[in-house]
C-alpha cells in the first residue's frame, strides 16, 4: 500500500518536476517568475490531444509534436511579451506582463475548446504489471521512464554542450556573458524553448494519465510546479527535480493518510514549513549579500 | 444619503463606484506591503477572505453590531499578517511571494471545509450595511491616514527598506519590525475591505477569494505605479472598470484584459504614475519654473 502510494507520488511528482524545470531555468537566467508557463503546459496537453484525435498517432509522436509546438509558443511569448520589457523595467512589470500572457492564453483556449474537460482518447492499452509485489501500470512506467530520460538528457545538455555552457554562463552573469560574445537574447530564447518543451511533455503525460484536459488546468499545476521549484531552491536544476518529486510524493501520501479535502493545502503547507526552516530551499545556495 | 444618490445615479454606476471604493482600500493595503516596502505579496485575497469571513460570521451567527464585526475582521486579518510576517521575513523576493501564495491557498482550502462559513456553498444572508457613502467616507479617511503614514518617519523607513535593505539597516532602521508592521497594516486594510465587501454583497464564498483575486490587486498596484497613492487609486479605477468596459466584446473580455496588461507594461513599464507622491506633485506645482534634477 505504502509503496504503491509512493509510486503514484513519484508519477505525479515527475510531472511537477518537468514543469518546475521550465520555471527554474527561466528564473536562473532572467529572474522572472514565468507565470505563463502553466498555460504552456496546458497548450502542450491540448496539442497532444489534437495530434492523437486527428491523426491517431501514438503517445510518443504526440509528445514530440506537442514539444515542438510549445517550443515555438514559448519562444513567441518571450519575444512578444518579455523581451520588450527587458532592461528597462523592474522585475515586477515583467511579472505582470507574464500574468497578462497567462490570462490571455487560458482564455484563448477556453474560447477555442469551451471550458469543459475533454477526455483523452485511449491511445495505449494499459497493462498492469506485478513486480516485486506491487502493481504498476504500463502508463506509470512510461511516465517515469520518459521523465527520467528527459531529465538526464537535460542535465547532459547543460553540462556537456556548448549551448549548455552558454546557458550556465548567462545564469551566472548575463552582462559578463554578453561581453564574452554570447548572444544572450538567443540563449534566453532557447531557454524558453527547452523549458516549454519539457512542460509540453508533462502536459501530454498528465493528460493521458488523468484522462482529462481543460483550459484552466495550467493554473494549479503551474502554482504547484512553481512551489516545487522554490522548494528545491529556485534557479537550481537538480533542485527542481528533487522539489517536484518530493512535493508529488508528499501530496499523494498526505491525501492517502490525512485528508483528501485538504489536498491543495498540504502541498503549500509543506512548502511554507520547509522554507521557514531552510529559507533558500533544499538545493539552493545561500548567497551572502555584499554591500 | 444613499437613497438620495440612488435617485440621481444609475444603480449600476453606483454599484461600480462602491466596488472601486472597496478595491481602493484593499489596494492601498497591498501598496504598503509591495509598493512601498517592496515585499512581494501575492496572497492579498487571503487576508481579505479572513476579514470577510470573520466579519460575516460575527454578524450572522453571533449578532454583533456592524462596526464591531468590521473592526474584528480587520483585527483578525492584521493578526494573521503578523503571524505570517514574523517567520517569513527571513525570506526574500520570490520565496516570500511563494509563501504568500501558499498562505492564501491554505486559507481558501480552510474556508472550503469550514462549517460555520457554509463550506463550498458560501455564507449568505449577511446584513447589508455597506453603501456608497460609508465606503467613500472610509476611502477618504484611509487615503489621508495613508498619506500621513507614508510621510512620517515610519513611511520613509518603508521606502528605505524597498530601495536598499542593507543600507536601511546600516542607517539604524529596525527592518524586521518595520516589515512586520507593513504586513500588519496592509493585511488589516485587506481585512477591513473584506468586511465591507461581505456586508455589501451579502454573500461570500471561498472562490471569491481565489488566487486570481490576489493577482488582480497586485496588477492594480503595479499598473498604477509602485508605492504611489495616486497611482494605486488610478490603477484600481482603471482595472476595476476595464472588465466592465470590455463587456462590449463579450466573451473576448478576458482575452483583451490579458493583452491590455502586456501592452500597458510594454509602454508604461513603471506603471501609469511611476513613483509620484503627493509631496512631489505639490512641490512641482508650487515651484513652477524651478528645474529639479528630476525634470
Amino acid at each position: 500500500m505504502f509503496i504503491e502510494q509512493l509510486v503514484n507520488g513519484l508519477t505525479l511528482g515527475s510531472s511537477y518536476a518537468l514543469i518546475a524545470l521550465g520555471y527554474t531555468m527561466v528564473y536562473g537566467i532572467i529572474q522572472l517568475i514565468n507565470f505563463a508557463h502553466g498555460e504552456i503546459y496546458m497548450f502542450g496537453a491540448f496539442a497532444g490531444l489534437l495530434l492523437v484525435s486527428l491523426f491517431g498517432v501514438n503517445i510518443f509522436i504526440a509528445m514530440l509534436g506537442a514539444m515542438a509546438f510549445c517550443m515555438v509558443l514559448g519562444m513567441l511569448v518571450e519575444r512578444v511579451a518579455y523581451r520588450p520589457l527587458r532592461g528597462k523595467s523592474s522585475r515586477l512589470s515583467a511579472l505582470i506582463s507574464a500574468i497578462g500572457v497567462s490570462i490571455f492564453l487560458s482564455t484563448l483556449m477556453a474560447l477555442i475548446r469551451g471550458t469543459n474537460t475533454t477526455r483523452y482518447p485511449e491511445i495505449i492499452e494499459i497493462h498492469t504489471y506485478h513486480l516485486w509485489g506491487l502493481d504498476l501500470s504500463s502508463l506509470q512506467i512510461i511516465i517515469l521512464v520518459v521523465s527520467a530520460l528527459l531529465m538526464v538528457g537535460l542535465q547532459l545538455m547543460i553540462q556537456r554542450t556548448r549551448l549548455g555552457k552558454a546557458m550556465r554562463a548567462c545564469s551566472q552573469d548575463l552582462d559578463a556573458a554578453s561581453l564574452m560574445g554570447i548572444n544572450s537574447n538567443r540563449i534566453i530564447s532557447y531557454t524558453f524553448a527547452i523549458g516549454s518543451a519539457l512542460a509540453a511533455a508533462g502536459g501530454v503525460m498528465v493528460g493521458i494519465y488523468y484522462n482529462a484536459v481543460w483550459p484552466y488546468m495550467g493554473t494549479m499545476a503551474g502554482l504547484k510546479a512553481f512551489s516545487a521549484a522554490v522548494l528545491g531552491g529556485i534557479g537550481s536544476i537538480p533542485g527542481a527535480m528533487i522539489g517536484g518529486l518530493t512535493l508529488g510524493v508528499l501530496e499523494i501520501l498526505g491525501v492517502a493518510y490525512l485528508s483528501s479535502s485538504y489536498k491543495d493545502a498540504i502541498a503549500f503547507g509543506i512548502l511554507i514549513l520547509v522554507l521557514i526552516v531552510r529559507p533558500q530551499g533544499i538545493m539552493g545556495q545561500k548567497i551572502t549579500k555584499k554591500v | 444619503m444613499d437613497a438620495v444618490l440612488s435617485q440621481y445615479i444609475d444603480a449600476y454606476y453606483l454599484h461600480l463606484m462602491v466596488l472601486i471604493g472597496i478595491n481602493i482600500i484593499l489596494v492601498l493595503g497591498l501598496n504598503i506591503i509591495t509598493g512601498v516596502t517592496g515585499q512581494l505579496s501575492m496572497g492579498h485575497a487571503g487576508f481579505m477572505s479572513i476579514g470577510a469571513y470573520t466579519a460575516a460570521i460575527m454578524s450572522v451567527h453571533l449578532a454583533f453590531p456592524f462596526w464591531a464585526s468590521l473592526l474584528a475582521g480587520a483585527a483578525a486579518a492584521a493578526a494573521f499578517g503578523f503571524l505570517l510576517g514574523l517567520p517569513t521575513l527571513r525570506l526574500e523576493g520570490d520565496y516570500l511571494a511563494m509563501v504568500t501564495i501558499g498562505f492564501a491557498e491554505i486559507v481558501r482550502v480552510f474556508f472550503l471545509n469550514f462549517e460555520p462559513g457554509g463550506k463550498a456553498v458560501g455564507l449568505s444572508g449577511i446584513p447589508e450595511h455597506t453603501g456608497f457613502t460609508l465606503v467613500w467616507i472610509m476611502v477618504l479617511l484611509i487615503i489621508v491616514l495613508n498619506a500621513k503614514l507614508l510621510n512620517s518617519r515610519i513611511g520613509r523607513s518603508f521606502y528605505a527598506i524597498r530601495e536598499n535593505q542593507i543600507a536601511a539597516e546600516a542607517a539604524g532602521i529596525n527592518t524586521t519590525r518595520l516589515k512586520v508592521l507593513a504586513f500588519m497594516v496592509g493585511a488589516g486594510l485587506a481585512g477591513l475591505g473584506g468586511g465591507l465587501y461581505a456586508h455589501y454583497m451579502t454573500y461570500i464564498a471561498p472562490q471569491d477569494f481565489a488566487f486570481m483575486k490576489s493577482i488582480e490587486f497586485l496588477n492594480m498596484v503595479v499598473l498604477g505605479g509602485m508605492g504611489s497613492i495616486p497611482g494605486a487609486i488610478l490603477g484600481t479605477i482603471v482595472l476595476t472598470l476595464a472588465p466592465e468596459m470590455l463587456r462590449i466584446v463579450a466573451e473576448y473580455r478576458l482575452l483583451f484584459y490579458g493583452a491590455l496588461l502586456v501592452l500597458l507594461m510594454i509602454f508604461r513599464p513603471n506603471g501609469l504614475l511611476g513613483d509620484i507622491r503627493w509631496y512631489d506633485v505639490k512641490k512641482r506645482w508650487f515651484n513652477k519654473g524651478v528645474k529639479t534634477w528630476e525634470s
